[in-house]
């Protein structure tokens, strides 16, 4: 199979809150002394910062009292606080993945930066003044548009998430304590997105009726190939050129991503040169012998499109700690390619008893949806659970019903209730499930 | 309103004009649609540059180029091109995958956890496929770099070594297409309808 490139089974070591989710280590102190000695030299020699910016500077002062001391100047591009270092987890080189820190992030929009990365042979770059789309095959008129053309088309803005549909396989294959949400189920992001629909482009083309399929080609090393039934197209398929309100990033597709909401990733072609309009589909490789999954009895299931309904918690998690007994939001995320979430329960107990969750952002179609509940820890082991329901009555199975209907080595589309369990101490660790 | 009687048009008019000038400064109404779906945007693709992309090959053989390769001339360019990644006889060198293999054999449950590798043999339903991704993304240090005849030449030498063809086979727009792959009928297509039941 072709899972994607695994981050570290060895997730971030348990650390204060400010670790570094890369890397593993607190915010090193050399790095909050540089912060000090940075802000420090800034307020009283500007000309100075490149030098005591340097690793050897000897301040040791900690940070001024910020209502004393003028801040510092406005700057070109925003930066995060020193203090905030979330990181994606790069594996492979080539053939590599990246997947988003959902334990460091909050709300529903992951920030582009932290996107999820998949790439079959690298990140193209690629000049935007000389990429095309060709849109042809049976078609009245084959077109190929620049993407300032692409940008002249009536626009489309909306939010929802890509996930591949590896996601989490790794954890069901071979769970440890020690990961995090990141490890668990970090290849999926939700993010707002903007481009033209793509039945705006197959009317312009004039598509066939006998048209069923179209086949979307990516301009990176792998040429990515899938062929996506022309219903989906004329539904709510869309070519993206922005994220998040800019430009997409090369590892996210630039400049123009086919998105395909509620459908798995690797569907939404990156990088897209052409859409041949065609009878049947192509039946290339991602769509046969990767990306299908195969079924106890022998048979594997081809064309899997829709990613099933999902939730995971994101706090308390490893490698979290509660800091003692009281009040603890257990928060998360939860969404389907099937339509809204409607519901999600959380248990506190392994699962002898539930209880509903908020969703205190309401619940859009196709997108990560935050759930919330409050709870009183009372100091004992627990084991956390979350089960979200889609708008179609789809409940999310136990990883033992998971296993009776889908066998024991899924490679995609794993979507089972995860647990996280707490010790008396506080500390967190992933429970597998 | 194609049945709409002449007096009903005049009305329909007469309160376009009043509207229109009512808000000759502050005209909200959008523009219609262009009649043009093309919007006036985009052009026709030169041949020579559609064919340049154009390059997917589709079960029936479609797509396919000119020439052909033999087991015996594929043995010489898996060697210099493919082996130092897949192993000399296919076997996979981690972390590029096995191409070789009908063990465990087609019908294997794949879903059982032991994690056999799943080749070219036992688990790619057409041939052409392995022709298009050849061609498209392999080797990947240099990928579209094979010729046509150096393509199926390698795709000849993967299927003899999966025992589906014979070491005498060339492999060409004609036979290709006509292999039959022995994991052609595991697949079914999805069954998971959502809802209550999971699948």
């Amino acid at each position: 199979m072709d899972a994607p490139p695994t981050p570290s089974d060895a997730s971030p070591p348990r650390e204060s809150h400010t670790r570094d989710s890369r890397t593993g280590d607190s915010l090193s102190r050399r790095s909050l002394l540089r912060t000090g000695g940075l802000l420090a030299g800034a307020a009283l020699t500007p000309s100075l910062l490149g030098a005591v910016a340097q690793d050897t500077v000897p301040t040791a002062a900690p940070l001024p009292d910020p209502t004393r001391t003028p801040g510092a100047p406005s700057d070109s591009l925003g930066t995060r606080s020193p203090f905030e270092t979330p990181r994606l987890t790069p594996v492979g080189v080539t053939g590599g993945s990246s997947w988003t820190p959902h334990h460091l992030l909050h709300g529903t929009i992951t920030p582009a930066d932290l996107h999820f990365q998949r790439h079959h042979n690298g990140i193209p770059a690629i000049d935007p003044a000389r990429h095309t789309v060709t849109i042809h095959g049976l078609v009245e008129r084959p077109l190929e548009f620049t993407l300032e053309e692409l940008k002249r088309f009536p626009s489309v803005t909306r939010t929802c998430f890509i996930e591949c549909s590896g996601n989490g396989g790794r954890a069901w294959n071979n769970p440890k304590p020690e990961m995090s949400p990141q490890v668990v189920d970090g290849l999926t992001s939700n993010s707002e997105w903007t481009g033209v629909a793509v039945s705006t482009l197959l009317r312009a083309v004039g598509a066939k009726p006998n048209g069923t399929w179209v086949l979307a080609e990516g301009g990176d090393a792998a040429v990515m190939t899938r062929s996506v039934p022309t219903s989906k197209m004329l539904d709510d398929a869309l070519l993206v050129y922005a994220q998040n309100g800019e430009a997409l990033r090369p590892a996210n597709g630039y400049p123009v991503r086919l998105l395909l909401p509620g459908w798995e990733g690797n569907m939404c072609v990156k990088w897209l040169r052409r859409l041949e309009v065609m009878d049947q589909p192509a039946m290339t490789r991602e769509e046969t012998s990767k990306y299908t999954d195969p079924l106890p009895g022998g048979r594997a299931r081809q064309f899997s499109f829709v990613m099933d309904v999902k939730s995971l918690i994101t706090s308390p998690s490893y490698p979290g700690t509660l800091p003692g007994r009281g009040w603890h939001a257990i928060r998360g995320l939860a969404w389907s390619g099937r339509g809204p979430i409607t519901r999600v329960d959380v248990s506190t107990d392994g699962g002898r008893t539930w209880h509903a969750a908020a969703l205190p952002n309401g619940a859009p179609p196709l997108a990560h949806t935050r759930f919330e509940y409050l709870w009183q820890w009372d100091g004992t082991p627990a084991r956390l659970l979350s089960r979200a329901v889609d708008q179609t009555g789809a409940v999310q199975p136990t990883a033992d019903e998971f296993r009776r209907v889908r066998g024991d080595a899924p490679g995609y589309h794993y979507t089972a209730i995860r647990a996280w369990d707490v010790a008396a101490d506080g500390t967190v660790t992933f429970g597998g499930g | 309103m194609r049945h709409a009687s002449a007096a009903a048009r005049t009305v329909a008019v007469a309160g376009l004009l009043f509207g229109s000038a009512m808000t000759a400064c502050t005209d909200s109404t959008p523009e219609a649609a262009p009649a043009d779906p093309t919007y006036g945007l985009g052009h026709a693709p030169a041949p020579a540059a559609l064919a340049a992309i154009d390059i997917d090959v589709d079960p029936t053989g479609r797509g396919l180029p000119v020439g052909s390769g033999s087991v015996t001339s594929g043995a010489v360019v898996y060697a210099a091109q493919c082996a130092s990644c897949h192993g000399a006889r296919g076997e996979g060198i981690a972390p590029s995958p096995a191409l070789v293999g009908r063990t465990p054999d087609v019908g294997y449950d794949f879903s059982k956890g032991e994690r056999a590798p799943r080749t070219i043999g036992n688990y790619w339903p057409y041939a052409t496929t392995v022709f298009d991704y050849v061609r498209r993304a392999m080797p990947l240090s240099s990928p579209g770099s094979l010729t046509a005849n150096e393509t199926y030449g390698v795709v000849a030498w993967l299927l003899h070594q999966n025992g589906i063809i014979d070491s005498t086979a060339v492999m060409d727009a004609t036979s290709l297409p006509a292999v039959t792959m022995p994991a052609r009928r595991i697949f079914v297509p999805d069954d998971r309808p959502g809802g209550p039941a999971f699948r």
